[in-house]
């Protein structure tokens, strides 16, 4: 087992070290940066001294390695756009992104495995049928019809939601949160449902097949011959065994939400790093785009470290190596 | 003095879109308390949904279309299911074909086993606990005050079958349904679970519907046997009977053909052809095309049991006038 975890340790570091390859290389599509940093009519001494000093003369692999050591410090480098630290703005960012994610990843799943154990407990329910129903909705429509019907309904025509923005928040050292105020839970809901939909009515239906399935199986049927009640079979063994195979899909989903928050973001006006990420785009603001990449990919890497250790304590054949065999 | 089970005129359907299947026809037999009746038969002669039935674990769309099942002379095969629940494992215990998958490989074998015993009495945690390990032991787990605490695939297979013969007996049930119990198990391990099985159904006094392939378990293990053929009873009665003298020409062809290696006259006597599929099952007796002694009424009329002296049969030839 500690083998393991050391192996897929160092797959992440693989992972980090190549995302964070591609964030250096972004730097390499924007020309020169020199251009961008000194006067018009700069002189040709005065800009190679500013390259010496910025380290732009030395070899690309060294650069690399200057850009990890910075990476790894929190030293992001400065906006182009706005001139003020990457590693603040991102500060700022991030709660409103993570909060928006976590409630989206909570919705997701309890709605979704529930929804799906019912499902698959009640195959021919009429309740079943018309969830299946409405999650075909749920998977077939993109992100920001569903977000703008949802503010259409909600917002424009009842009126009960805000249709954009976080409401007030309360900050707590650095961290900006909605959760503690009326307006700030509101304005979660809409952009909530919007971005964990797709992830709900998915692990719904995972859910669901993966019962069926297991619901099939002779230690099913062996647990029902021994007489065990039915919410020890369904919700004990069943369950159990379901969520085996939907604790990796649920957990890459759910470290999808990340991605997927650039497009709720942009519809509700969601001040999160999905937002920023969007207009870095637009105004080619080369550092914040790289250290979006490389955040993104570091809380894909942690949540897969997480979803590997979930399935250590969940599955016993995974803990022990050594299988006894003797007759 | 009423039999332990008693089952009368089972009659087990399959709707299907292309009309009913008749999986088990008018099938009648008992079990006494502490009795070994093996039933065997061809593959798909309706043994397993027999014992499914008896333990009310039919999967829809399988039904129950006809007949009744009593256990100690209580009606069950119309119970709720909550009643039927109450008397899986503590009355009627079962052993299925294949430990690898009879487990659940989440749980370790005591919680399996202890969830099993505080279903179906009011044993505190500790005492089930002991009473899981006292059962382990009894199975012939080696070192079980640690095995206990082990997962399905941390045992091999005959070990594992004898946790589930634990697990089927863990509160004394009068009767164990055991399908098949050692099919899936390295033949060098087969006699031992039998003979486990067998032991500790004796010193409990529990009685078995014992499923299988094998006449050799059967002639070892049986006081009597059912030979199924088509979904219905062939011949029923005492073991030794059945074998050295079987009178409906289907069970008398099946005990020829257990393989007997020294002797080539015995094994030459296997059936011709094959059973027939449920849709195909021809009118009057199911086995009239392939009977050596087939004539005209076993086209026509089917056969119910009938006295052939110590053994029951349904076959015309034992009819009385
Ligand atoms: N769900 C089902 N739908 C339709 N027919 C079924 C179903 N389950 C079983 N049957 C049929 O019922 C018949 C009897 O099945 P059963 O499992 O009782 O046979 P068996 O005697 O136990 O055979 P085996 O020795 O192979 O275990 C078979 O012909 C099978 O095709
Ligand atoms: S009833 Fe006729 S066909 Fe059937 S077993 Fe007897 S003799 Fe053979
Ligand atoms: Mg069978």
């Amino acid at each position: 087992m500690f083998a393991y975890i050391v192996r897929r340790a160092l797959q992440s570091v693989l992972v980090m070290a190549s995302v964070a390859f591609v964030a250096f290389a972004l730097f390499q599509y924007m020309g020169d940066p020199i251009n961008q940093m000194v006067a018009q009519d700069a002189t040709l001494e005065q800009r190679n001294a500013l390259r010496s000093v910025l380290g732009l003369d030395r070899p690309f692999y060294v650069q690399f390695l200057f850009f990890l050591k910075n990476l790894i410090t929190g030293n992001f480098g400065f906006s182009f756009r706005v001139g003020t630290p990457v590693a603040q703005i991102i500060a700022e960012r991030l709660p409103a992104t993570l909060e928006l994610v976590i409630v989206a990843a909570m919705f997701a799943l309890f709605i979704g495995v529930p929804a799906g154990v019912y499902t698959g407990l009640h195959r021919h329910g009429a309740l079943s049928r018309f969830m299946l129903t409405v999650s075909l909705i749920g998977v077939s429509l993109p992100t920001f019809l569903i977000g703008i019907l949802l503010i259409l309904i909600f917002a424009v025509l009842l009126g009960w939601l805000p249709s954009f923005g976080r409401g007030d928040v309360v900050n707590i050292g650095f961290w900006s949160t909605g959760f503690l105020t009326k307006s700030g839970l509101k304005a979660l809901i809409l952009p909530a449902i919007t971005l964990g939909l797709f992830q709900t009515t998915l692990i719904m239906r995972l859910v669901r097949s993966e019962m069926l399935e297991v619901l099939r199986a002779d230690y099913i049927k062996f647990a029902r011959a021994r007489g065990l009640t039915n919410r020890a079979v369904n919700f004990g063994h069943a369950l159990k065994n379901t969520l085996v195979p939907v604790i990796t899909i649920a957990g890459l989903q759910i470290g999808g939400l990340i991605a997927f928050a650039i497009i709720t973001e942009t519809v509700f006006q969601w001040p999160g790093m999905g937002f920023l990420f969007i207009t870095a785009i637009q105004f080619v603001d080369i550092p914040v785009m790289s250290t979006y990449l490389v955040l993104v990919a570091l809380f894909f890497v942690i949540i897969n470290l997480v979803v590997d250790l979930l399935y250590f304590a969940v599955d016993p054949r995974l803990r022990v190596e050594r299988s006894v065999s003797a007759h | 003095m009423a039999a332990l089970l008693e089952v009368d005129h089972l009659r087990i359907e399959f709707p299907t879109r292309r009309g009913t299947l008749l999986a088990v026809d008018d099938v009648s037999f008992q079990i006494g308390e502490g009795e070994v009746l093996g039933v065997v038969g061809e593959s798909g002669a309706g043994k397993s949904l027999t014992g499914t039935a008896v333990i009310g674990l039919l999967e829809p769309p399988g039904r129950i279309a006809a007949g009744e099942i009593r256990l100690m002379g209580r009606r069950i095969d119309n119970l709720p299911y909550e009643e039927m629940r109450k008397i899986r494992g503590k009355q009627i215990g079962a052993v299925f074909q294949d430990p690898l998958t009879s487990l659940n490989p989440l749980y370790s074998v005591g919680r399996q086993l202890i969830e099993t015993i505080q279903t179906h009495t009011d044993m505190t945690p500790t005492r089930a606990r002991a009473r899981a390990i006292e059962l382990l032991h009894e199975v012939g787990i080696p070192a079980a005050e640690r095995r206990i605490d082990h997962y399905p695939h941390q045992f091999s297979g005959g070990m594992r079958q004898r946790v589930v013969i634990a697990l089927a007996l863990c509160v004394n049930p009068k009767l164990v349904i055991a399908d098949e119990p050692t099919t899936a198990l390295d033949v060098s391990i087969q006699a031992q679970i039998i003979a486990l099985l067998k032991r500790l159904c004796r010193e409990h006094g529990t009685a078995i519907m014992l499923i299988t392939h094998d006449m050799g378990v059967i002639a070892e293990t049986a006081d009597r046997v059912a030979v199924m053929y088509a979904g219905r009873i062939a011949e029923i009665g005492p073991v030794r009977s059945v074998i050295k003298d079987a009178k409906h020409p289907y069970s008398h062809g099946l005990m020829g053909s257990i393989p007997k290696i020294n002797d080539e006259k015995e094994r030459l006597e296997q059936i011709e052809g094959s059973m027939p599929r449920l849709t195909e099952i021809p009118p009057g007796c199911a086995f009239n095309p392939r009977c050596p002694h087939t004539f005209d009424r076993c086209r026509i009329e089917r056969p119910e049991l009938m006295d052939t002296g110590v053994t029951r049969a349904s076959c015309w030839l034992y009819a009385n006038g």
